[in-house]
């Protein structure tokens, strides 16, 4: 689910609203807590303390990573060329970081999803988000992902994150996806 | 000309007009045949009786088919009438039909049909049939097969159903429908999409994928009860379901083994196993009529291709053959229900995906489209039409064309995306 990450910025000025009025209570814990639940509204709820988390308490290995902006983490999305399925090198560093936080915190896990754009037959396009899911699990599995943390699926041209017609629309739903625990 | 049954329904005063306005499916016609057959379709005598036209439906579905032009009959004709064969051949008509609806004792009604040659003044045969007033559509679309059979020499497919499935705004519904878009209801709603349906060969059935689980997973729904059971839900995806020609198996798309692969399960879920290998796609199994091959699209020679294999795995490990070798991309076959040709989509030099034909024994190749996004092909169980999805203004929209290019449909839904089409079985 990508809305928390789309939520962000709309939850900071909230964030700040609430704080303004001097009624938002600090919830470290609940920062903490990392997992979510699937509607986007209780999603919403528990998303604004952690972009209250401070500078010197940040720890990019912590959960709290994931929803960071300034973390690496908080990016989830790796791109594709057409009708390809080769991970380019400018998502590498992108994938170190989540291999790294997946070996550090093996109770987590991941649903990859592969996604593609809609030209063509759907089936193939399935097929072809699915190896484009797989790719970035086999990234993150030298990385040092255990592949019992992963399961890598395909929505095909299903779920376009994109639905005007053009490259630079396709280009954004040429894509795979890495959700953890609590986001799928 | 346009076909709209609501149309009809409502002039009739039908109550169900305004619950099926919304999403019925409606036929154009834009395209026919080259030598069409004219006939004439008398009114039925008694027809008025049942409140609803009977001839009018006979007439759209033959009309339809483009292997027909519709010659003014004048008048209503009986069945026992003789019809009027001089004013007929003046009209320009090589065929007739008369009929009556007669009410029985029972609240049902017996509906008599005689169709005849008007050069010889021959009778080509005279069938009855007993249904209830419900049943007239489903009566009309029976005697437009009879009528077609024995002109044509080829089954008619106008008592059959398609499946489709209707995405509007966050939800989509995999609908049912007689082949001329009436009568449509849901089988499956969701806010998931739904993918790929495909009926079993007795039609009681139909296999499709749903995204309801956040992931692909292939059901088989059975359509009288409503129930439906899990066939593949695999770690990773499962996909592109295809009926074994006895309906006993399914062959599917698994990843389960790292890829898409091509698996085998029986229908009811149990039994896996592989029956090809490759380190790419394979995808988009169907099997041959004859149950001798599937056939399967596959990136392993560098760009998505048509490939066959045998059906019982006895080729494993040993190359598949390769069917279609023109264009960097040539995706969803589809053998015709005489296993002698093969509709496929294909991409053009200008990035158009166009609905072709091949001739399997000289691999000739027929583009029969001249659209843009064409995918799903799906032929009418008498291998005369082909039914497909494209998208004309930005819509989905479902076409149809004839395995010789020449007679072309368009049925589509108002304000709703229409895809993924699949022609039903004959009904027996």
């Amino acid at each position: 689910m990508r809305t928390p990450l789309l939520a962000l910025p709309l939850l900071s000025a909230l964030t700040l609203l609430l704080a303004a009025c001097g009624s938002q209570p600090p919830a470290p814990e609940q920062a903490a807590s990392g997992v979510e639940s699937r509607t986007p509204g209780a999603v919403s709820v528990e998303s604004a303390p952690v972009t209250q988390v401070k500078p010197e308490t940040f720890d990019a290995g912590s959960i709290a990573a994931l929803k960071d902006p300034r973390s690496p983490l908080s990016k989830r999305s790796i791109y594709f060329d057409y009708d390809s399925y080769v991970v380019k090198d400018e998502f590498q560093s992108l994938l170190t970081a989540h291999g790294k936080f997946l070996s550090a915190n093996q109770k987590m896990k991941m649903l990859i999803q592969g996604n593609a754009d809609e030209r063509g037959s759907r089936e193939y396009n399935l097929a072809l988000g699915q190896k484009r899911a797989e790719a970035v699990k086999k990234a993150l599995a030298l990385l040092g992902a255990r592949e019992d943390q992963m399961e890598a699926v395909s929505l095909g041209e299903e779920k376009p994150a994109c639905t005007d017609s053009g490259e630079e629309c396709w280009a954004k739903n040429r894509r795979g996806d890495m959700l953890y625990t609590g986001e799928f | 000309m346009k076909f709209n049954r609501l149309v009809l329904a409502c002039a009739a005063g039908l109550a169900l007009c305004s619950v099926t306005a919304r999403a019925q499916l409606t036929v154009e016609i834009t395209g026919a045949g080259a030598n069409r057959l004219p006939v004439a379709i008398a009114d039925f005598t008694g027809e008025r009786i049942v409140a609803q036209a009977l001839a009018s439906v006979v007439r759209a579905d033959l009309e339809r088919s483009g292997l027909f032009r519709l010659v003014d009959a004048g008048t209503a004709l009986a069945d026992s009438a003789t019809p009027p064969f001089e004013d007929l051949k003046t009209r320009g008509a090589d065929a007739v039909v008369g009929g009556s609806v007669v009410p029985g004792a029972d609240g049902r009604y017996e509906t008599r049909v005689r169709l005849s040659d008007v050069q010889k003044q021959t009778v080509l045969g005279n069938p009855a049939y007993l249904h209830s007033g419900a049943q007239l559509r489903a009566t009309a679309h029976r005697i437009a097969d009879f009528i077609y059979e024995k002109l044509t020499g080829e089954p008619g497919v106008f008592s059959t159903r398609i499946a489709y499935v209707v995405k509007s705004t966050g939800r989509y519904e995999l609908k049912i429908a007689d082949a001329d878009g009436a009568n449509d209801q849901a089988a499956l709603a969701s806010r998931e999409p739904i993918i790929s349906p495909t009926w079993s060969p007795d039609g009681t059935k139909l296999a499709y994928v749903s995204f309801e689980a956040k992931k692909p997973v292939v059901y088989v729904h059975d359509l009288a009860s409503g129930r439906r059971h899990v066939a593949a839900n695999f770690k990773g995806s499962n996909s592109a379901p295809a009926w074994s020609p006895d309906g006993k198996k399914l062959a599917v798309v698994l990843t389960k083994d790292g890829g898409s692969q091509l698996y085998v399960v029986n229908a009811d879920g149990s039994g896996v196993t592989r029956i090809a290998t490759s380190s790419g796609i394979d995808t988009e199994p169907r099997w041959s009529p004859d149950a001798h091959f599937i056939y399967f699209t596959s990136d392993r020679g560098g760009s998505p291709q048509i490939y066959r294999v045998a059906s019982s795995g006895a080729g494993l490990g040993s190359p598949a053959e390769r069917v279609t070798f023109e264009g960097s991309y040539n995706v969803t076959p589809r053998p015709s229900p005489d296993g002698k040709s093969l509709a496929f989509v294909a991409r053009n030099s200008n990035g158009r995906f166009q609905l072709a034909l091949m001739d399997l024994a000289t691999k000739q190749t027929q583009i029969l489209t001249d659209s843009a996004k064409d995918e799903s092909p799906s032929f009418a169980p008498n291998g005369r039409m082909i039914l497909y999805a494209t998208e004309i203004g930005g819509r989905g929209v479902l076409a149809a064309v004839s395995s010789d290019g020449r007679v072309k449909q368009k049925l589509s839904v108002q304000a709703a995306d229409v895809r993924e089409p699949a022609w039903g079985p004959l009904v027996r």
